[in-house]
C-alpha cells in the first residue's frame, strides 16, 4: 500500500523526488526494491556504503548545479524583462571548476580502491566450489580433498505453465531451482567460475559476487557469509535464448547442517550407483522420465515434443528409430549444435528414464524400455 | 563560385584513408599479438605459456608447501571422460612434479582433443612452469580407447608468499574437425 | 560552372544522383527518422513483453532478436546518420562553404545505407532468425553459437563502417579545406568543432570494428580461432577489441549533441556561449580519454587488479571535462535573457537528463560498485539517459531550431511544446524506474522477470509507450510545417541566434555561399 502511494507520488512529482524518496526508504532499512542490497557479506556492505557515498555526492552536486540552473530559468527570463549580460569567459572560474571536481574524484578514488582490493583478497579459502555455466543451467562441483567431488546441476524449477500464464506464479517465480547451491555460514568460499559453451555471468547480489564465466578459462571470486539464509541471483551475461531462465539459489546453512547435507549428497551418489543395478517397470521409467524431460529437454524440444530450438521428438526418426541411435544422441549429443552431450549431466538412471519417456510419449508409442544397465553398457561401448 | 584547393582535398583524403587502413591493420598486427603478450605477462585468464619450460630452478624451497588443485571441464559436445588422476597435490617450489590425467573416448570413431590450461589465481600463472604437458599438442584418441596423459611441472621459487593454493584447470575441446576431420591413428 | 546555378533536378533522379549537401542532409535526416521509428517499434515490442511478468507476446528467442536489432538500428541507423545529416546541412552553412568537399562521395556514403538496413531487417525472416546476441555481439555467442544470419550481419556492419568513414573523411576535408577566408579554427561554431573531433574518432575506430567482425567472419567460415579457446584464441579478446571501438563510439554519438546544445542555449539566452575555448579543449580531452577507458565495460571479466584500477581512474577522469561542459552551459544561461521555445526546452531537457546520465556514469566507473551494477537494468537506465536524453533530445532540438531555416516555414510552437512535455514525462517514466529495478537485481536482456520487479516494469512500459507516441506528434508537426506551416522569410528566424547560417536567405536556397562570406575579424566565434 505504501508502495502504491509512493508510485503515485513518483508519477506526480517527477523522478528527482522519486530518487530522494527511494534513498530515504533505503536508509530507513526496509528490504529495498529500489536500491542496491547491502547483502550479507562484509564486502557487500562496503560496496553498498561506497555506492551510497557516491550517490550522495552526486545528489549534492546535482542539487547545486540544477539549483543554479533553475534559479536562472526563474530569474533571468526575458518575459521578466531581464537584460542579457555579455560576459563569456572567466579564467578563474573555469580553472576552479576543473580543479575542484578533480579533487572530489581523488576523494572518491581512495575508498573505491580499498574496496576493490578487498574484493580481490585471495587469502586462503576454506572450501572451493567450481561453478560451470551451461546453456541454460549451472553446475556446481564441490572440490573435495578427500573422496569424490560432489557435483550436480541446478535447473530452473518454475514450470512452463507459470511462465506462460496458465497457472498462478509462485512467490519465487523464476528465482527457484531444483537443487540450490548449499554453503556453510562463516566460511570463506572460493568460487572457480567457468563455462561449458558461451559466456555466462554468475551473479548473486546479496553475496556481492558477479563473475563472468568464460569458456576455456577460469575466474575466481570469494565470499564469506555471516548470515544463514536463502539468496537468489541470476545469470547476468546474455547467453542465448533462455538467458532469463537460469537462476541461482544459494542456501547458506550452519556448518553442522552443511556437513549433514554433504553426507546426504554423497550417500545419494552411492544410492544412484545401487539404482543403476536395478530393473524398473515401464511406469516407473515414464514417471521419472517425464520429470527429467521437463527439467532438461523441454526448453528446446517443447512440452509436447513438438520441437523449437531443437528438432521435434514427436514422431522423429530418432525417437521412433533404433535404440542405439537414440542413446547415441542422448549420451553424446550432436557436435556443433545446441544438442549437448547429456551423458555427463544425467546419471544412468535418469538417462534411461528420459529415453524411455521420449520413445513412449507424444504419440511415439514404441513400447520399448531402456534400463540403467543398458545406458551403462552403451557408455562402455 | 570558387574552387577551394582541390589538391588539398585529395591530400586530406589520402591521409585519412591511410589512417583508416592503418587502424584496420592495427587490430590484426598490434592488438591481437599485444593481447597475447599481455596475457602471458599478466596472466590474464590464467593463461600459461604454450611451450615447455626449459630453465632449471636454483634448488628446492622446502620451507613452504603449495597446494595444487586440478580441475577438468569438458567443453560442450565433448563426450570424453576426462579428469585428473589425483585432484590435489602438495608440492615444494622448485621441485619437479609429475602427474597424469586420464582420458577415454567413448565414441566408436577416432577423435582429436585440445586441452586448454587456465591457472587461478591468475597472478600465479607466470610462476607455474610446465616442462611437459599434453596441452602442448592436440591429442588424438582412437574410438573406444583410453589414454594416460602426462603432465610435469615446476612451481617457481619466486612465487609470491601470499599464494598458497594454485588451481590448474583444463578445459577439453573437441577439435576433430579443425584437425582435418581425420584423427591421427 | 554554370551547372551550379540552376535548381534541383526533377523527380527521383534529383535524390538518386544529387551531390548537393542540403539534399543529402535531408535524405540522411528522413532515413534516420525512419530507422528511429523502426528501432522504436522494436523497443515497443520489448516493453510490451515486459509489461508484466510471464511470457505473453513473443518467444524468448525472438525477444533477443528484438533487443539486438533495437540496439543496432538505433545506434547505427538512427542516431549516427541523423547527426551526419545535420552535419551535411549545417557545416557548409556554418563555415561559409558552397558545399561539402567531396560531393560525389557524399552521395555514395548515403545511398549504401538503405539497402544495408533492408538487408539487416530482412534477417528477421531468415531461417534461424535475426542476430540474437545483443548489439555488443560477444563471442562465442556471436560466432560458434550464432544463427546463419550472422554472415549478413557482418556484411552489414562492414558497409555501415564504410559509410561512416566516407562521411567522416568528407566532414574533415570540408572543415579543413573549405572554410571561408577569415573563418579560423577558433572562430568555428562549436557544432563544427565537435563534429570535426567526432569525425576523427570515427576514422580511427570504425576500422577497429571492421577488424572485429572480420575476425568473426574468419572464425565462422575459415577455421581461424581468434575468439575460440580451442584453437588458442580467447573470447575475452573480442570484448577488448569491441570496446576499443565501442567506447569512442559512445562519444561519437554524444559529441555532436554537445555541439548542437552549444549552438541553441546561447541563442535563447541571448548571450554568447560561456567558455568557448574550454569547450573545445574539453571536447578534445573527452575524445582522447575515450581511447584509454574501454575496459570499464569489462570489470567482471576477470582482469588483474592493476588493470581494474587503471581503467577506473581513467574513467573517473572523464567527469572533469564533462563537468566543464555542463558548467559552461549553465553559465551561458546565467544572467541571460531567457525564452523557452521548443528548441530551448529540448536543450534544457538534454542538460538535466544528460547530467543525471553523467552521474550514473560516474557511479558505474567505480569498479567495486560496478560488480553490482554491471549488466543490470541500472546500466540500461544509464545509457538511455545518455543516448536518448542526450543524443535524441538534442537532435530533436536541432530539428526544431533549424527547420524554419530549411523550409522557410515556422513549426507550430504549441504543438512543439506539447511534444517536449510528453517526451520528457514519458522518457523519465520509462527509464527512471529502471535504475531501481537494476539496483534491486534485475539483469538486462531478459524476456521475463521475478515478481518483485513487476510494478516498476509496468511503469517503465507505460512511459515507453508515451515516449513512443509523442514521436508521432513530432512527425506530424514536421510534416505540417513543411506542407502548410506559417511562411517566414526572416533571415534570422531566432532573434538571439548567431552564425553564418542565419545570414543566408530563408528558406535556404539550393546553393549558398557560392562567393565566400566576409567574416568580421573583430567578431569572435558565434
Amino acid at each position: 500500500m505504501c508502495f502504491k502511494a509512493k508510485r503515485l507520488f513518483g508519477l506526480a512529482l517527477g523522478p528527482v523526488l522519486m530518487l530522494l524518496s527511494a534513498v530515504a526508504l533505503a536508509a530507513g532499512g526496509e528490504v529495498s526494491q529500489v536500491n542496491m542490497t547491502p547483502g550479507v557479506t562484509e564486502v557487500g556492505k562496503e560496496i553498498y556504503n561506497l555506492h551510497m557515498l557516491i550517490l550522495w555526492i552526486c545528489v549534492v552536486i546535482g542539487v547545486g548545479v540544477f539549483g543554479v540552473m533553475f534559479y536562472s530559468i526563474y530569474a533571468h527570463r526575458k518575459s521578466k524583462g531581464h537584460e542579457p549580460a555579455t560576459f563569456h569567459e572567466s579564467t578563474k572560474v573555469e580553472i576552479a571548476w576543473t580543479v575542484i571536481p578533480f579533487f572530489i574524484l581523488i576523494g572518491m578514488a581512495f575508498p573505491a580502491t580499498s574496496t576493490l582490493l578487498k574484493i580481490y583478497d585471495n587469502d586462503d579459502a576454506e572450501m572451493d566450489v567450481l561453478v560451470t555455466g551451461y546453456q541454460w543451467k549451472w553446475k556446481y562441483e564441490y572440490l573435495n580433498e578427500q573422496g569424490e567431488n560432489v557435483s550436480f546441476f541446478s535447473n530452473l524449477r518454475t514450470s512452463q505453465s507459470e511462465i506462460y500464464n496458465v497457472e498462478d506464479k509462485g512467490e519465487h517465480y523464476l528465482l527457484e531451482v531444483d537443487e540450490p547451491l548449499v554453503l556453510p555460514a562463516d566460511t570463506k568460499v572460493r568460487f572457480l567460475v567457468t563455462a561449458n559453451d558461451v559466456i555466462h555471468s554468475w551473479w548473486v547480489p546479496e553475496l556481492a559476487v558477479k563473475k563472468d564465466a568464460v569458456p576455456g578459462f577460469i575466474n575466481e571470486a570469494w565470499t564469506r557469509t555471516a548470515q544463514e539464509g536463502v539468496f537468489r541471483g541470476q545469470c547476468a551475461e546474455l547467453c542465448g535464448k533462455d538467458h532469463g531462465f537460469m537462476p541461482i539459489v544459494v542456501n547458506v546453512v550452519s556448518e553442522d547442517e552443511y556437513a549433514q547435507w554433504l553426507d546426504t549428497k554423497q550417500a545419494e551418489a552411492a544410492q544412484i550407483k545401487e539404482l543403476m543395478a536395478q530393473t524398473f517397470s515401464m511406469d516407473e521409467l515414464m514417471e521419472r522420465g517425464k520429470a527429467v524431460y521437463e527439467r532438461n529437454c523441454l526448453a528446446c524440444h517443447g512440452g509436447g515434443g513438438e520441437g523449437g530450438v531443437g528438432t521435434a521428438i514427436a514422431g522423429s526418426a530418432i525417437a521412433t528409430g533404433a535404440l542405439p541411435g537414440h542413446l547415441e544422441i542422448g549420451v553424446n549429443g550432436v557436435p556443433g549444435t545446441a544438442m549437448q552431450a547429456f551423458g555427463g549431466q544425467l546419471n544412468d538412471v535418469d538417462m534411461a528414464a528420459v529415453i524411455t519417456y521420449q520413445r513412449n510419449a507424444f504419440g511415439n508409442n514404441m513400447g520399448d524400455m531402456v534400463q540403467p544397465i543398458d545406458v551403462f553398457n552403451f557408455k562402455k561401448g | 563560385m570558387i574552387r577551394i584547393s582541390e589538391n588539398a582535398n585529395v591530400d586530406t583524403v589520402i591521409k585519412l584513408v591511410t589512417v583508416a587502413i592503418g587502424m584496420f591493420a592495427f587490430v590484426f598486427v598490434v592488438m591481437v599479438p599485444l593481447y597475447d603478450v599481455l596475457c602471458d605477462a599478466l596472466g590474464i585468464n590464467g593463461k600459461t605459456s604454450g611451450e615447455a619450460y626449459s630453465s632449471v630452478q636454483a634448488g628446492v624451497d622446502d620451507s613452504r608447501e603449495i597446494t595444487i588443485q586440478f580441475v577438468a571441464t569438458n567443453n560442450e559436445g565433448m563426450p570424453w571422460d576426462f579428469g585428473p588422476s589425483v585432484t590435489v597435490m602438495k608440492v615444494n617450489p622448485g621441485a619437479v612434479n609429475d602427474t597424469v590425467f586420464h582420458a577415454r573416448n567413448p565414441l566408436p570413431e577416432a577423435m582429436v582433443a585440445q586441452a586448454i590450461p587456465s591457472v587461478s589465481p591468475a597472478r600465479a600463472a607466470e610462476y607455474f612452469h610446465k616442462t611437459e604437458c599434453f596441452c602442448f599438442n592436440q591429442q588424438p584418441l582412437d574410438g573406444e580407447s583410453s589414454a594416460e596423459m602426462p603432465l610435469q611441472f615446476i612451481v617457481d621459487m619466486d612465487l609470491p608468499r601470499d599464494i598458497r593454493t594454485i588451481t590448474l584447470s583444463y578445459t577439453i575441446f573437441d577439435v576433430t574437425e579443425m584437425a582435418g576431420g581425420v584423427a591421427v591413428r | 560552372m554554370g551547372d551550379h546555378h540552376h535548381g534541383p533536378a526533377k523527380g527521383i533522379t534529383r535524390w538518386l544522383f544529387t551531390t548537393n549537401h542540403k539534399d543529402i542532409g535531408t535524405m540522411y535526416l528522413w532515413f534516420s527518422f525512419a530507422m528511429f521509428i523502426l528501432g522504436g517499434a522494436f523497443a515497443m515490442i520489448i516493453r510490451a513483453e515486459l509489461f508484466q511478468p510471464g511470457m505473453q507476446l513473443v518467444e524468448p528467442a525472438f525477444f533477443n532478436q528484438m533487443t539486438t536489432l533495437h540496439g543496432l538500428v538505433m545506434v547505427f541507423g538512427a542516431i549516427m546518420p541523423s547527426f551526419v545529416g545535420l552535419a551535411n546541412w549545417m557545416i557548409p552553412l556554418m563555415i561559409g562553404a558552397p558545399d561539402m568537399a567531396l560531393p560525389r562521395m557524399n552521395n555514395w556514403s548515403f545511398w549504401i545505407l538503405p539497402p544495408t538496413f533492408l538487408m539487416l531487417a530482412s534477417t528477421l525472416f531468415m531461417e534461424g532468425g535475426a542476430p540474437a546476441f545483443g548489439w555488443t555481439f560477444y563471442a562465442p555467442l556471436s560466432t560458434t553459437y550464432a544463427p546463419p544470419s550472422v554472415t549478413l550481419f557482418i556484411f552489414s556492419v562492414h558497409v555501415l563502417g564504410l559509410s561512416s568513414i566516407m562521411g567522416s573523411i568528407n566532414i574533415i576535408a570540408t572543415v579543413m579545406n573549405m572554410r571561408a577566408p577569415g573563418m579560423t579554427y577558433m572562430k568555428m561554431p562549436l557544432f563544427v568543432w565537435t563534429w570535426l573531433i567526432t569525425a576523427f574518432l570515427l576514422v580511427a575506430v570504425m576500422p577497429v570494428l571492421a577488424g572485429a567482425v572480420t575476425m568473426m567472419l574468419m572464425d565462422i567460415h575459415f577455421g581461424t580461432s581468434f575468439f575460440s579457446a580451442a584453437g588458442g584464441g580467447d573470447p575475452v579478446l573480442f570484448q577488448h577489441i569491441f570496446w576499443f571501438f565501442g567506447h569512442p563510439e559512445v562519444y561519437i554519438i554524444i559529441l555532436p549533441a554537445f555541439g548542437v546544445v552549444s549552438q541553441i542555449i546561447p541563442a535563447f539566452s541571448r548571450k554568447p556561449l560561456f567558455g568557448y575555448d574550454s569547450m573545445v579543449y574539453a571536447t578534445a580531452a573527452i575524445a582522447f580519454l575515450s581511447f584509454i577507458v574501454w575496459a570499464h565495460h569489462m570489470y567482471t571479466v576477470g582482469m588483474p587488479v592493476a588493470g581494474e584500477l587503471f581503467f577506473m581512474y581513467a574513467t573517473m577522469l572523464i567527469a572533469v571535462p564533462t563537468g566543464v561542459k555542463v558548467f559552461n552551459w549553465i553559465s551561458t544561461m546565467w544572467r541571460g535573457s531567457l525564452t523557452f521555445e521548443t528548441p530551448m526546452l529540448f536543450s534544457i531537457g538534454f542538460l538535466i537528463l544528460f547530467t543525471i546520465g553523467g552521474f550514473t556514469g560516474l557511479m558505474l566507473s567505480i569498479a567495486p560498485a560496478d560488480f553490482q551494477y554491471h549488466d543490470s537494468y541500472f546500466v540500461v537506465a544509464h545509457f538511455h539517459y545518455v543516448m536518448v536524453a542526450g543524443a535524441v533530445f538534442s537532435m530533436t532540438a536541432a530539428i526544431y531550431y533549424w527547420l524554419p531555416k530549411w523550409c522557410g516555414r515556422m513549426y507550430n510552437e504549441a504543438m512543439g511544446k506539447t511534444h517536449f512535455w510528453i517526451s520528457f514525462v514519458g522518457f523519465n517514466l520509462a527509464f527512471f524506474p529502471q535504475h531501481f529495478v537494476g539496483l534491486a537485481g534485475m539483469p538486462r536482456r531478459i524476456p521475463d522477470y521475478a515478481l518483485q520487479f513487476a510494478d516498476f516494469n509496468m511503469m517503465s512500459s507505460i512511459g515507453a509507450f508515451i515516449y513512443g507516441a509523442s514521436q508521432i506528434l513530432f512527425l506530424y508537426n514536421v510534416i505540417a510545417t513543411i506542407v502548410s506551416g506559417k511562411p517566414t522569410s526572416d533571415e534570422k528566424v531566432w532573434d538571439g541566434a548567431e552564425g553564418l547560417e542565419w545570414t543566408v536567405a530563408t528558406p535556404a536556397p539550393y546553393h549558398t555561399f557560392e562567393t565566400p562570406p566576409r567574416i568580421d575579424p573583430a567578431h569572435a566565434h558565434s
